[in-house]
């Protein structure tokens, strides 16, 4: 029988056919475990699905587990270091006061690492832009935009034009 | 405990960061059913019949249940009990719910959710509460005698002789709009029958004692057979009271039924259909001003639109009158203020609770005096505003506590540069494609319930044999951080490292009934009630302990993890302490109670004590306003508020900005339209919540002036930085503009309204 290969947190998944038609955010949640994924809207509006498909943000309340196939998958559960300690960007979500309720908090966080890797010399009103499609109503967006802001210079790091940053936690540990 | 680490420490930032943190949604038990809602599509009508053989025989439905299946009370509420578990009888409008569909999972159940019939004859619906109010109008509930839920009056001096003192008399007619809360996480319940009978509830709600309430009367068994138990919560913003218990209920009477776990997972759009929103308001506000620029009287009639159900309406529409005239002293007042039924969605408490729309009306008409009275608005404001010893509209002496009006005023005023850049504001004439303005409004406000109800606080504090504490307490984690705030107060009152204490998961089967976590209650009655909690366990330490510490027990002290006697070197690390309480047959154990001071309250005169303390908050906004599309962008927002003492200070900014961004949702952007009495907007592509890029940057200012009746000297901040921005918003659009705006959410002329984003399916 043939199966759906995608690589997931560091890690090489397979699954049958018979997913391949569900909801991805479903199958994260239900099959996977993986709950950091919040459903909010069922319509890609709010951005609490948000997880990162080869870097890239990705609403998957609106996507389907064959969407994935041999994409590298990081969903909020991938982003710690395995032994807990947190990555750069949540510890600075922390620090900053970033987090309320914390249901906007897994693709808040995605989106910021997926934008930061690619512009980790971000201005402010460039954050602002990045984050636009996360809903976000306990913050104002005030703090959120401060702890990417802050984190970004993680993501400099000594990188020279067109290395990977030492940030993508996604590849293969 | 670092320094950074205080200032913004959350005792749940690391699981919600990680994704950890475990919703009711994430929450799994074996043999799990699923529920799901049915509506009718009718807004009024007398139901014939329910018909729900199709729905039943659906593969892999359980059951369908009606009002017919519930064994106790069908109806509840927290002032009326009116508010139905299942439509009976009668639909009163859009967001009734009929049935509910058991089903082994959840899409099953929102398939067979379509196969239910509901057979009615529509009866003629009112959803205009000015035509509510009238002697011909249909009634919403006819055994109600009329359409009115409640009234509240002020009757302060004489009004005609304060208008025949006046100068000139101005008078507005202003309308507000419904609102949605929007919480990022949907309602949502998971009920557990335990082996002993007593049913688990897991819920996203803010008020697990008006659960309990709701589900014992619903299933007709007692408090203890029902366990609320607290998990994390994606928001409330005072959204989550009676909606969310009643979703619970329907999910423990389904538990109880099938003697199944039950989950209820709300979608976005049943959440905006059924949830009650804010009230839209109708404000005719008459003012009477003096040739020196003195308000000398103020009548106002204020309508609320209550929808189909009470709610809270009365408490709602109560403060509304109390704050009527701003942060103003008026010597002669005379309010009159309804709440209607309608057959629209019902409406009940949001953050700012009936203040953000006297709001918008009060800090528009005082500049609407001042400008006419040849003064500034910050001339006019400081001319009128409460300070030390101040008597209230309501008659109340403001003293006991730092009347901070004017300090909270003049840090905004000095922040934002106010009085240089409100010259150079555009008032309609401009040489580029933008009007610029700046614009400010301030408030006070009533800390906690007042006289809206019994206001008390519990909390326990349970030292463990070993030296670690857990500690619980009425006040509920909303998403706020409650839980965090009244850590570190029991941290600093008993002398030990945070990393000492955990928040037990709160039960209302554990810690007393203390009232809902709503009007900014949680630090200063959840902190009063630690801190007593905590003196209470000190007084028992010290008792118990003084002899070994060869010192009187008023005289044992409690610093850097260890109990003290005179001097620091009769000391005992608090581990052995709780050992050696343990040794003596003393639990270190201990229940504090904060009470809330007493208030007092008139109906016939209005007149009475309302609140036993008040906060004081000022905002200012900078803006441009497009010549050509009425676009308005906001530049800059600043807002000083006296919250008493900052326990938690990046968690009180966050209050702050969070309640500025939604005050600017409801000034520029938020509204439930409905068409017939059915919500049209019912998904967060069509309700538009501000997006990071609709917001400035924002600059918060706390002011702390330790309030002597709060034993942490915290007060509040949740409401009173929501209450403000729109105001402040239509005071800076009128600068720029020159176009006062009567109505929200404000539209300035030429702004075409953005059209919904594109729903995608998957």
């Amino acid at each position: 029988m043939q199966t759906v290969k995608f690589h997931i947190n560091g890690k090489d998944m397979e699954v049958s056919r018979e997913l391949a038609e569900k909801r991805l955010v479903e199958f994260l949640r239900e099959d996977l475990g993986l709950t950091g994924a919040k459903n909010a809207c069922d319509i890609g509006a709010c951005g609490a699905c948000t997880i990162l498909i080869d870097n890239e943000p990705l609403k998957i309340c609106i996507k389907r587990v064959k969407d994935v196939e041999g994409r590298r998958v990081l969903t909020i559960e991938g982003l710690a270091a395995p032994d807990g300690r947190l990555h750069p960007l949540q510890q600075a979500f922390v620090d900053a006061g970033a987090i309320q309720c914390g249901f906007c908090t897994p693709g808040m966080v995605l989106t910021a690492h997926a934008f930061l890797l690619r512009n980790p010399w971000a201005t402010r009103g460039e954050i602002r832009k990045a984050i636009n499609g996360n809903l976000c109503r306990c913050t104002g967006y005030q703090q959120i935009i401060d702890a990417i802001e802050k984190a970004a210079i993680y993501y400099r790091g000594n990188r020279q034009e067109g290395e990977p940053s030492k940030m993508d936690v996604g590849a293969a540990r | 405990m670092t320094e950074l680490e205080t200032k913004s420490w959350r005792n749940d930032a690391h699981a919600k960061v990680t994704g950890k943190a475990k919703y009711t949604d994430d929450l799994k038990f074996p043999n799990l059913l699923h529920a799901a809602p049915v509506y009718s599509d009718y807004v009024h009508a007398k139901i014939d019949s329910i018909i729900t053989e199709d729905a039943e025989n659906y593969p892999g439905v359980v059951r369908v249940l009606t009002a017919r299946d519930v064994a106790g009370a069908n109806h509840c509420g927290q002032i009326v009990q009116d508010f139905p578990i299942f439509a009976d009888g009668k639909i009163l409008h859009h967001g009734d719910v009929v049935a509910m569909i058991v089903a082994e999972s959840r899409d099953i159940a929102i398939r067979a959710s379509r196969l239910v019939r509901v057979e009615a004859t529509p009866l003629p619906a009112v959803l205009d509460p000015e035509e509510a109010m009238g002697p011909d109008s249909v009634l919403v509930h006819a055994n109600h005698g009329g359409n009115i839920v409640n009234t509240h009056q002020i009757r302060r001096g004489n009004v005609e002789q304060g208008f025949r003192e006046a100068a000139f008399v101005i008078e507005e007619r202003f309308q507000t709009q419904f609102v949605e809360h929007a919480y990022m996480e949907p309602e949502v319940a998971v009920c557990v029958p335990r082996a002993d009978g007593v049913i688990e509830v897991y819920g996203s709600m803010q008020h697990p004692f008006s659960t309990r309430r709701f589900t014992s009367a619903c299933l007709g068994v007692p408090f203890s057979e029902i366990e609320v138990v607290g998990v994390p919560m994606g928001g409330g913003f005072g959204g989550k009271d009676d909606t969310a218990a009643i979703v619970c209920a329907r999910t423990a009477l389904a538990a109880k039924l099938l003697n199944r776990p039950v989950k209820m997972m709300y979608r976005r759009d049943w959440s905006i259909r059924e949830s009650y929103k804010r009230h839209p308001y109708r404000v005719y506000y008459k003012m009477g001003v003096t040739k020196d620029g003195v308000i000398s009287a103020v009548q106002c009639q204020i309508i609320a639109d209550a929808g189909a159900y009470c709610s809270v309406t009365p408490w709602v529409t109560w403060r509304s009158t109390v704050q009527c005239c701003g942060p103003y002293q008026v010597e002669n007042v005379h309010c009159d203020t309804y709440g209607v039924y309608t057959n629209n969605i019902v409406t009940g408490a949001m953050r700012g609770f009936g203040s953000p729309q006297m709001n918008f009306v009060i800090e528009q008409m005082v500049e609407i005096a001042a400008m006419k009275a040849g003064l500034s608005g910050i001339e006019f404001r400081r001319r009128n505003m409460v300070r030390q010893g101040s008597v209230t509209i309501t008659g109340q002496r403001l003293d006991g506590h730092k009347v901070a009006m004017e300090q909270v005023f003049d840090a905004v005023l000095g922040e934002i540069d106010y009085a240089k850049k409100l010259a150079r504001c555009s008032f309609g004439k401009s040489n580029s494609d933008e009007f610029y303005g700046i614009g400010l409004a301030m408030s006070y406000r009533g800390v906690s319930l007042g006289a809206e109800g019994v206001d008390f606080c519990a909390a326990i504090i349970n030292a463990q044999v070993d030296g670690s504490i857990l500690l619980e307490t009425g006040i509920h984690e909303n998403g706020q951080g409650s839980e965090s705030a009244l850590m570190l107060v029991c941290a600093r009152e008993l002398g030990v490292d945070i990393g000492r204490i955990r928040y037990r998961r709160a039960s209302t089967s554990n810690i007393p009934d203390s009232g809902t976590t709503v009007a900014s209650r949680g630090t200063i009655m959840g902190g009063g009630a630690v801190t007593q909690a905590a003196r209470e366990l000190k007084k028992k330490i010290a008792e118990a302990l003084c002899e070994k510490l060869r010192c009187r027990s008023e005289e044992v002290r409690f610093k850097d993890n260890c109990i003290l006697g005179r001097t620091d070197n009769e000391r005992m690390p608090f581990g052995d302490a709780m050992k050696a309480m343990f040794q003596s047959q003393c639990f270190p154990y201990a229940l504090g109670v904060f009470k809330a001071p007493r208030v007092s309250w008139d109906e016939h005169t209005g007149q009475g004590d309302a609140y036993f303390t008040w906060v004081y908050g000022c905002q200012a906004v900078e803006l441009t306003v497009n010549k050509n599309t009425g676009e308005v962008t906001l530049l800059n927002a600043v807002a000083a508020h006296d919250i008493g003492k900052a326990i938690n200070p990046e968690m009180v900014k966050g209050q702050f900005f969070g309640g500025m961004a939604m005050g600017t949702g409801y000034g520029l952007h938020e509204e439930i339209k409905l068409k017939d009495g059915k919500i049209v907007n019912l998904n967060l592509n069509s309700y538009r919540i501000p997006r990071a890029m609709d917001l400035p940057e924002m600059k918060a200012i706390l002011i702390e002036n330790p309030d002597p009746i709060s034993p942490t000297g915290a007060k509040s901040i949740g409401e009173p930085a929501n209450e403000i921005m729109a105001p402040a918003i239509a005071n800076a659009i009128y600068h720029a503009t020159g176009q006062r705006h009567f109505s929200l959410p404000i539209r300035v002329a030429g702004a075409v309204e953005k059209t919904p984003e594109k729903e995608c399916k998957p």
